[in-house]
């Protein structure tokens, strides 16, 4: 087996470099581009964090404090399909069945994805603390034993310039493959207070990946705060069509033109009546944006993509088929499984026929295309689709 | 067969205005945009919004974000409906809806100028002043 | 060859298209006064001093405007401007020669945007608002023209102080529904609103939620957009939210007769929220026992939408898809006259190709059907 070259030195460097692309179950290789690895409790970073804040944690007695996410109960049904669903412990902390789920689907990399709570700390000294202690966990309990992972650098939510910091940290160990970010936050992503996030993500060749999840600073329904968790999953969808209007409007694209954001967990069906609403809209409202110079959806087509799962509708293959074409682009959909979230049963994530030639698509060539840093050797020869 | 209509004296249509006007049974939006005067149907290609009621306006333009400049003052009408903006000497709306390509029309990106114009147009009538008559022909 | 003789043939007057054939019924038409003077003789005289010496209480830094400027003068058409330079929608002679008239339309159902009754802050003047808001529209625009019909606005943060208001215009059927924003101090599923939806279904009367509200929150779940785009985008997921909680906590399993009107959200967007309900209603049953049917069951039943801004697909097909999947029974006809994004009738009949069956239905039958006109 090749390694990369480039990288820390170490037998699990460039974890997918150099991995034969082994077929999955579905035929082409496949990438999955959302599994959730979770963080066991607080005390587990405290191996990883320097003596002031371990001091801290232990004095105030953080480390017995649960931080559970409201977004996320770990018993929900939704949280772990049962066969993902460990003895003990929250779900998505069981590397064995994780990689019973890779190696079910055949997958031949996979990038991990930490939604932690610690990361949306009021205190952005500690959630800056907390998420470099949380990416240290990463590199030394999931990317350094299964080298078919890569992982999204967790970041403090609440900190662009912290954030940076935590961004430059990891930009040499090239198994990072994103910045975290959430579909709900404080501010809205196109702002440009995020911008310093941006500019270093760019500069590194790290998308960005908006995944489902909130902070709560505000109510996750426009009208207010609503009385059932499942109103707060649904209302995810809604967060992210906020965010791609954000994102094209203020002008993200026309300031970082080769960064791309990756919409993890959202639904995907509520993105192509978006696109005809914004773009209408923009044709009476392009004085107030003069930067956005082309029609939104075509903006979106170049620099969006989004993960399948889950996948909103009834009948997932024809209704797929539809969405591509009324995007525009077979470029914009990466294969996810979501592990362990329970959205289907077995190895049902595809939501196209297999021989179809969005699979490949999906499967492989738009993860490969959209994360530059992840190395996987090339498949057979690819057809372009027009 | 095109007719040539004597639709307004010269003074009747005072620089940065528009009027409205009829020939040939067509409701014509006539612009006098610096002198020089221009006909458009008067009938938005999007909902048919008369684009004489809209405002005549410069184009807003940003080579980056919030760095706003207005250009082109008066040349373009934006129809008093939905806003489409309109290049009142060419009729060639600013913002592309992204229909199939009609052959006539080429989406062109001029030099200096990155917008995309596609290919809805609002119908245009070549105009002319012959002494102090404003002709359109239909 | 040229003419010497300047031609006089009578311009074609603004605003008036050849009429259109089908008989249209508008569910979306705004009214307006003149100005805020309009108001006070409907006030009575404690109100009429607050209004002067306080105004309006709400949830956002402006007292007489939204935070997000909008993008034309008035929210309005350029071309709605009556003669004498009133606002738009505050002329009704003017709205009859220009809309009424001009697009055949057989009734229009008025939506008052007037002061935000709803979302005053002070619930005693939003109440004495609302009061004066819905006898203003009958003395001025339905006693006027026939053809209009009012709805019947309300305070809804006060449930009995609502309720009063619905009952002391529900024997005036020339209200057709009542009134209330999307987005208030808490999601409108919520238990504090069911006396009202209570007394909207005892007095057999539709709910019409339009667009708009000011309640304090973002209207995103992410924090607070900038522009105007972003923010008139927003009204999507108003309706979006305000669909998720009316079905999820239970409101038209308790009130299956309920009959709830979405007004200027859009139709495109609902589709894959039914879809997305489905999905996770179906893994989440066990926190919501309480629903005996899908959601998207409960949409079909006991939702209607109405067309305007009209949404725009590249391909048609995908436009009369998308009315297939929402019901083209529960689609009705809306113009937002005399607002900027307003619908042309005839720009819908050939945009929709869903047959004369389904137009029919959607340019009148149905509103007929919802509100009991003849």
């Amino acid at each position: 087996m090749e390694h990369a070259a480039s990288g820390p030195a170490g037998p699990a460097a460039g974890a997918v470099a150099g991995l034969p692309a082994a077929p999955s179950v579905f035929g082409p290789p496949a990438i999955d581009c959302d599994v959730h690895v979770a963080v066991p409790s607080v005390k587990t970073l405290l191996p990883y964090l320097d003596d002031y804040w371990r001091d801290q944690f232990l004095t105030r007695g953080i480390d017995r404090i649960s931080w559970n996410m409201t977004g996320d109960p770990p018993n929900a049904p939704i949280s772990a399909r049962p066969d993902w669903r460990p003895q003990a412990g929250k779900p998505g902390t069981d590397l064995d069945l994780l990689r019973g789920a890779l190696d079910a689907f055949g997958s031949s990399a996979a990038i991990a994805n930490c939604i932690y709570g610690g990361a949306a700390l009021h205190s952005e000294d500690m959630a800056a603390a907390v998420c470099r202690a949380v990416n240290d966990w990463i590199v030394k309990e999931w990317l350094d034993r299964e080298p078919r992972l890569s992982a999204s650098i967790v970041v403090p939510l609440g900190s662009p310039e912290l954030a940076v910091e935590e961004i430059e940290r990891r930009a040499g160990d090239r198994r990072f493959v994103q910045v975290l970010l959430l579909a709900m936050g404080e501010v809205l992503l196109g702002r440009r207070h995020h911008w310093p996030i941006y500019a270093a993500a760019e500069r590194h060749g790290l998308p960005i990946g908006v995944h489902a999840g909130s902070t709560y600073h505000h109510p996750t329904l426009a009208g207010g705060w609503g009385s059932h968790f499942i109103e707060d999953y649904v209302a995810q969808a809604f967060g992210f069509e906020n965010q791609v209007l954000s994102l094209v409007s203020e002008g993200v694209f026309a300031k970082f033109p080769s960064l791309k954001f990756v919409l993890i967990e959202s639904g995907v069906t509520w993105l192509p009546p978006a696109l005809w609403r914004f773009s209408k809209t923009w044709r009476g409202t392009r004085a107030e944006i003069p930067w956005v110079k082309r029609k939104p959806s075509e903006i979106v087509r170049d620099n969006i993509r989004l993960t399948v799962q889950p996948f909103d509708a009834p009948d997932g293959a024809a209704r797929l088929e539809r969405i591509v074409e009324q995007l525009g682009s077979d470029r914009m959909l990466l294969f996810s499984s979501d592990f362990p979230h329970w959205h289907y049963e077995g190895t049902d994530a595809l939501p196209v026929a297999p021989s179809s030639p969005l699979a490949q698509r999906i499967l492989f060539d738009n993860p490969v295309e959209t994360y530059p840093r992840l190395k996987v050797p090339p498949a057979r020869e690819k057809e372009t689709l027009s | 067969m095109s007719r040539r209509h004597v639709v307004a004296t010269v003074d009747e249509v005072k620089p940065g205005t528009s009027k409205l006007v009829s020939a040939g049974g067509r409701s014509i939006a006539l612009f006098n945009v610096g002198g020089s005067f221009y006909a458009l149907a008067d009938k938005c290609p999007h909902e048919s919004g008369s684009l004489c009621s809209g405002r005549i306006v410069g184009l807003a333009q940003a080579d980056e974000p919030g760095r706003y400049r207005l250009e082109r003052r008066g040349e373009f009408v934006k129809c008093p409906w939905h806003g489409w903006e309109f290049d009142i000497r060419t009729g060639q709306s600013y913002c592309d809806p992204s229909k199939t390509r009609v052959r006539a029309y080429k989406a062109e990106v001029e030099s200096g100028d990155e917008l995309v114009k596609g290919p809805y147009v609002a119908e245009t009538f070549p105009v002319t002043v012959e002494r102090n008559y404003v002709v359109v022909e239909i | 060859m040229s003419t010497t003789v300047l031609e006089r043939a009578p311009a074609a007057q603004r605003g008036t298209p050849t009429p259109v054939k089908l008989s249209v019924i508008d569910c979306d038409i705004h009214p307006q006064v003149k100005s805020p003077a309009e108001l006070m003789p409907f006030l009575p005289k404690q109100w009429q001093d607050y209004a002067r010496m306080f105004g309006g209480l709400y949830r956002q830094v402006f007292s007489d405007t939204l935070s997000h400027p909008r993008i034309a003068p008035d929210v309005a058409r350029a071309d709605a401007w009556p003669p004498d330079g009133s606002p738009p929608g505050s002329d009704v002679p003017f709205m009859r020669m220009q809309h009424l008239d001009a697009n055949n339309v057989e009734y229009g159902m008025l939506m008052p945007l007037n002061r935000g009754p709803g979302n005053q802050r002070n619930l005693d003047y939003g109440a004495a608002l609302a009061s004066a808001v819905n006898d203003w529209q009958i003395e001025k625009y339905v006693k006027a023209e026939p053809r209009l019909r009012a709805s019947i606005v309300i305070a809804h943060d006060d449930p009995p102080a609502a309720i009063a208001e619905i009952r002391k215009r529900a024997g005036n059927r020339n209200f057709t529904q009542i009134m209330m924003p999307p987005k208030s101090i808490e999601p409108l599923g919520r238990r504090r609103y069911w006396p009202i939806f209570e007394e909207a279904v005892a007095q057999n009367l539709p709910i019409a939620l339009h667009v708009g509200g000011v309640n304090g929150f973002p209207p995103t779940g992410g924090g607070w957009p900038s522009y105007y785009i972003e923010e008139q985008h927003t009204n999507v997921q108003g309706m979006q939210g305000l669909l998720t909680s009316l079905v999820i906590e239970g409101v038209f399993e308790r009130f299956p007769d309920l009959k709830v009107v979405l007004v200027e959200g859009g139709i495109a967007w609902l589709p894959a929220l039914k879809w997305r309900l489905d999905k996770h209603w179906k893994r989440l049953k066990a926190e919501a026992p309480h629903l005996r049917l899908a959601p998207s069951e409960y949409i079909r039943r006991n939702i209607w939408l109405t067309t305007q801004p009209l949404d725009e697909p590249d391909r048609d097909s995908d436009l009369a898809e998308t009315f297939e999947l929402v019901g083209f029974d529960r689609i009705m006809f809306s113009t937002d006259y005399p607002h900027w994004d307003f619908d042309e009738p005839r720009f819908l009949l050939g945009k929709l190709k869903i047959g004369k069956e389904n137009i029919e239905k959607i340019f009148s039958g149905n509103a007929k059907a919802l509100y009991g006109l003849a």
